[in-house]
């Protein structure tokens, strides 16, 4: 990061506190760990067997925040890794090579178990398999149907719910050595959806104008601790709370949205964007949105962990396998497209914005596949301006900030220009 | 009167138009000055001023016989006043580098030579504005550099004056004088010379002596205000103006393309470092656009770094690919590859001319996926920057937009290099006049 000083909330200092806290746990020595992913991530499955929960995903972006990931990157393309393979893979293969040490600066344990929740990133599978060649460790995979025809079927759900009854869950108890207890389950469930509650209303404050935060930049560390290692725990609760409250704060002062840089003077253009931030020049990117007055109202990258808002979904104690198969058929990334294009949609008239921006991922063909037709089509059906940057998860070398300033601020005066001759630009001239 | 005035900081060049009120251009202006952006802009503004006092002057004349040829006279007689005060200053420049210590013991032998060359430019100046002549360029650096590399190396052989310390003079002083703006008084001064020496060239063509000097003055009286200013292209930020008088360079585009050709949809603009696909509505509004993304081959660089390879003008390339026979498949992902492409081709035997077919046709290429991602051609399809003026690019552009988006109407503007400006102008009129 940058030597600006940086605006920090109470909320922000007590995630920050609460995932060095997990990197403790998983360096320990104490606890059994797992590695597995955002999407689909299971942590009240594996609080279940006291199984530590490391997120290969976050330890990518830890390391891009921290300037680290170019290094990691060039050190897995010493490997054989190829230039166009997804970033957050080979910025976590280097880690790896070189010395596989946590953002805490210990290093990391080997994990006792890979488990694989494949939610539609193809790539998963094959970041796992590197994995498991390297660490031999068992690897339990958990196969989640694409939900194609936007609706996922009892079928679906059945297979998921078999999967986690005859494979995933056994195996769990075979390397914990801990019985699986079905209570304690719902118990973690029941946390959940108290979070979630919470979360979803964090997410529809930005309905407000001006709207308190922003659900990007800002969103994606609010939504840190219910995409991690705390989904189902007592902190979460507590911290989306902390969250509310400070949010309520701000909308009775009626303040803009909180930035590194402290409060956005003014809110000028409401964003909904689509796609993974840039997480190596996180801060200067963000700050080519609050300088010219541009808020992100909604993303679809802060659904990624979870879909909560689009159809109301919450973690069901009374059904508690069958509610995380039906949590891990609603993650964003499996999606189909006419359903990513239909939250968008929603997402531009609920949230009253100006248009949809698509940062499309250089190394993410998982998530870029489709993004234009996406951005037709959301164009047609809102009347409401696209447009397109492109930039690159955690690898340093494609972010042009030049290109991207030149074509955000293209944008915004376009965006001006439609406002001012209200829609037709009848009075450009 | 009041004007209205847009600057185009591009990559290659600086561009600068002058508006009236009722939007008629007045003047055009463009400078390759790579000093620095302000240096550029105010540049490119006197240029565009010269040429709004060329729009007053022919106003003054009225529709009289003789008014077209005057003005043709005119303008390369004031191009050759500008060049010889140009001249002038880089020789005072020169000789005050003269003083340098380095200098202390060939200073007698360097002045000399020095001097030998601009008596030669000098002498040779009025044969590069004669009528008809063929420039390479118009801009003072490249026409007065090429003549000192040229003449400096026979004077060097002749005299026994070392070339390097020649050149060395040069290279210090040519950036000292790019950095220099003429003032409207010594512009008025060129003109008046201009015309003196037009006169004299047109003597007997039936054209009134003192009705011209008439119009000049008239058209040299009238005070020029410059009442807004807008800054696009990649220096905008480095503009000395607010913010507000700075637009982006895709809206002034789509604006200069609808400026220039009412009709227009689609606009491809292909410049030094990025190719542009926007799509505008009836207005002249940017409903899309898409953007070359990390990467600058498919610009003009591409063709400026092959024309370097193949140490020929950038201008030749175009006439050359014209030539060709036949039309190679050449990669257009990356501009360096495509060097290695192309030095891998000759050394196969194949004709530069069909090489270079295949080049044009991979920068085009190029264009046609940025313009489909922007949402495709719509009749009418305006092709606008420095490429536009590249009749190979723009026959291979004819082809595969009629292979794939049919018949539909193409507008190339010879003044097609000034549509950000003009966009950038029009904004400015309308930041005041809305």
């Amino acid at each position: 990061m940058s030597q600006r000083e940086v605006v920090k909330s109470i909320s922000q200092l007590m995630q920050k506190e609460m995932i060095g806290r997990n990197y403790d746990r998983i360096t320990g020595g104490a606890a059994k760990v797992s590695s597995t992913f955002v999407p689909g991530n299971l942590n009240e499955l594996l609080m279940c067997f006291d199984i530590a929960n490391n997120l290969p995903e976050i330890n990518a972006i830890q390391n891009a925040m921290r300037k680290k990931s170019g290094e990691m990157i060039t050190e897995a393309e010493r490997a054989g890794h190829s230039e166009d393979v997804c970033t957050y893979v080979k910025a976590d293969i280097g880690m790896m090579a070189k010395g596989n040490i946590a953002p805490n600066g210990k290093p990391f344990p080997d994990p006792d178990v890979l488990l694989l929740s494949y939610t539609g990133c193809f790539t998963f599978m094959k970041w796992f398999e590197l994995l498991r060649e390297q660490y031999k460790c068992p690897t339990v995979m958990l196969h989640v149907p694409y939900a194609a025809d936007g609706r996922p079927t009892r079928n679906m759900r059945d297979y998921i719910v078999k999967q986690l009854k005859e494979d995933v869950i056994p195996t769990l108890e075979k390397v914990s050595g801990i019985r699986f207890d079905i209570d304690r389950l719902r118990g973690y469930l029941r946390k959940s959806a108290v979070a979630e509650d919470d979360l979803v209303w964090m997410l529809e404050s930005s309905k407000r104008r001006p709207s308190p935060i922003d659900c990007y930049f800002g969103g994606v560390y609010y939504m840190g601790p219910i995409f991690t290692a705390f989904r189902g725990t007592d902190e979460a609760i507590e911290y989306y709370r902390l969250l509310r409250d400070e949010i309520e704060d701000r909308i009775a002062r009626g303040l803009c949205a909180q930035t590194p840089d402290g409060d956005m003077p003014e809110e000028k253009y409401r964003l909904v964007v689509e796609g993974p931030p840039n997480w190596t020049s996180f801060r200067d990117f963000w700050q080519m949105f609050h300088e010219a007055g541009a808020v992100v109202v909604a993303s679809t990258y802060t659904k990624v962990g979870g879909v909560y808002d689009y159809d109301g979904f919450r973690h069901d104690p009374d059904h508690p396998l069958e509610t995380l198969a039906d949590y891990c058929l609603g993650v964003y990334t499996n999606r189909s497209l006419p359903t990513r294009v239909d939250m968008l949609v929603r997402n531009l008239q609920e949230y009253d914005a100006d248009g949809l921006l698509i940062n499309s991922i250089k190394s993410c063909n998982s998530f870029s596949a489709g993004q234009l037709v996406m951005m037709r089509e959301i164009e047609r059906r809102t009347g409401k301006p696209g447009a397109f940057i492109e930039t690159d998860l955690v690898d340093p070398r494609y972010f042009s900030a030049a290109n991207v300033k030149n074509r955000l601020e293209s944008y915004f005066q376009m965006i001006d220009q439609k406002r001012r001759s209200g829609g037709s630009a009848a009075s450009a001239m | 009167m009041r004007t209205f005035i847009g600057i185009d900081l591009g990559s290659t060049t600086t561009k600068a138009v002058l508006l009236d009120e009722n939007l008629e251009v007045l003047g055009r202006g463009i400078t390759n000055s790579r000093s620095n952006y302000d240096v550029a802009a105010s540049v490119s503004k006197q240029e565009a001023k010269i040429g709004a006092r060329f729009t007053l002057f022919r106003q003054a004349l009225g529709s009289g016989g003789g008014v077209e040829l005057l003005l043709e006279v005119l303008e390369r007689n004031f191009r050759l006043e500008q060049f010889l005060s140009g001249l002038r200053q880089l020789e005072e420049t020169c000789e005050a580098y003269l003083e340098d210590p380095r200098f202390r013991d060939v200073k007698g032998a360097l002045r000399q030579a020095l001097s030998a060359v601009f008596r030669r430019i000098e002498e040779e100046a009025p044969g590069i504005y004669a009528p008809g002549a063929d420039r390479k360029s118009d801009f003072f650096r490249d026409i007065a550099g090429s003549r000192f590399m040229n003449l400096s190396e026979s004077v060097s052989r002749e005299s026994g004056v070392a070339f390097d310390a020649m050149l060395n003079i040069y290279d210090k002083s040519i950036i000292d004088i790019e950095s220099r703006v003429s003032s409207d008084e010594t512009v008025s001064r060129q003109l008046s010379n201009g015309l003196s020496r037009a006169l004299s060239e047109v003597k007997g063509a039936g054209i009134g002596e003192a009705g011209a000097r008439a119009a000049l003055a008239k058209a040299l009286e009238c005070g020029l205000e410059e009442t807004y200013v807008v800054g696009t292209g990649y220096g905008r930020v480095r503009l000395p103006f607010p913010k507000e008088h700075i637009r982006s360079e895709i809206l002034c585009h789509g604006l200069g393309a609808h400026m220039m050709f009412p009709g227009t949809r689609t606009v491809l603009d292909i410049g030094g470092q990025d190719t542009k696909g926007i799509q505008v509505d009836g207005n002249g509004i940017v409903t899309n656009f898409q953007m070359n993304d990390r990467c600058a081959a498919g610009c003009g660089r591409y063709l400026g770094y092959i024309a370097d390879e193949m140490k020929i003008g950038l201008h030749e390339l175009g006439p050359m690919a014209m030539k060709a026979t036949r039309s190679l498949r050449i990669n257009s992902t990356c501009t360096v590859f495509a060097g290695a492409e192309l030095r891998d081709r000759l050394a196969l035997g194949e004709s530069r001319a069909d090489i270079l077919a295949g080049l044009h046709r991979a920068i085009i290429l190029r264009a046609m996926s940025i313009i489909s991602r922007s949402g495709g051609v719509t009749d009418q399809f305006t092709f606008t920057g420095g490429v536009a003026k590249n009749e190979a690019a723009v026959n291979e552009l004819r082809k595969l937009v009629r292979e794939n988006y049919g018949d539909v109407t193409i507008n190339i503007s010879p003044e097609s290099i000034y549509t950000g400006a003009l966009g950038g102008a029009s904004f400015a009129r309308r930041a005041v006049l809305a």
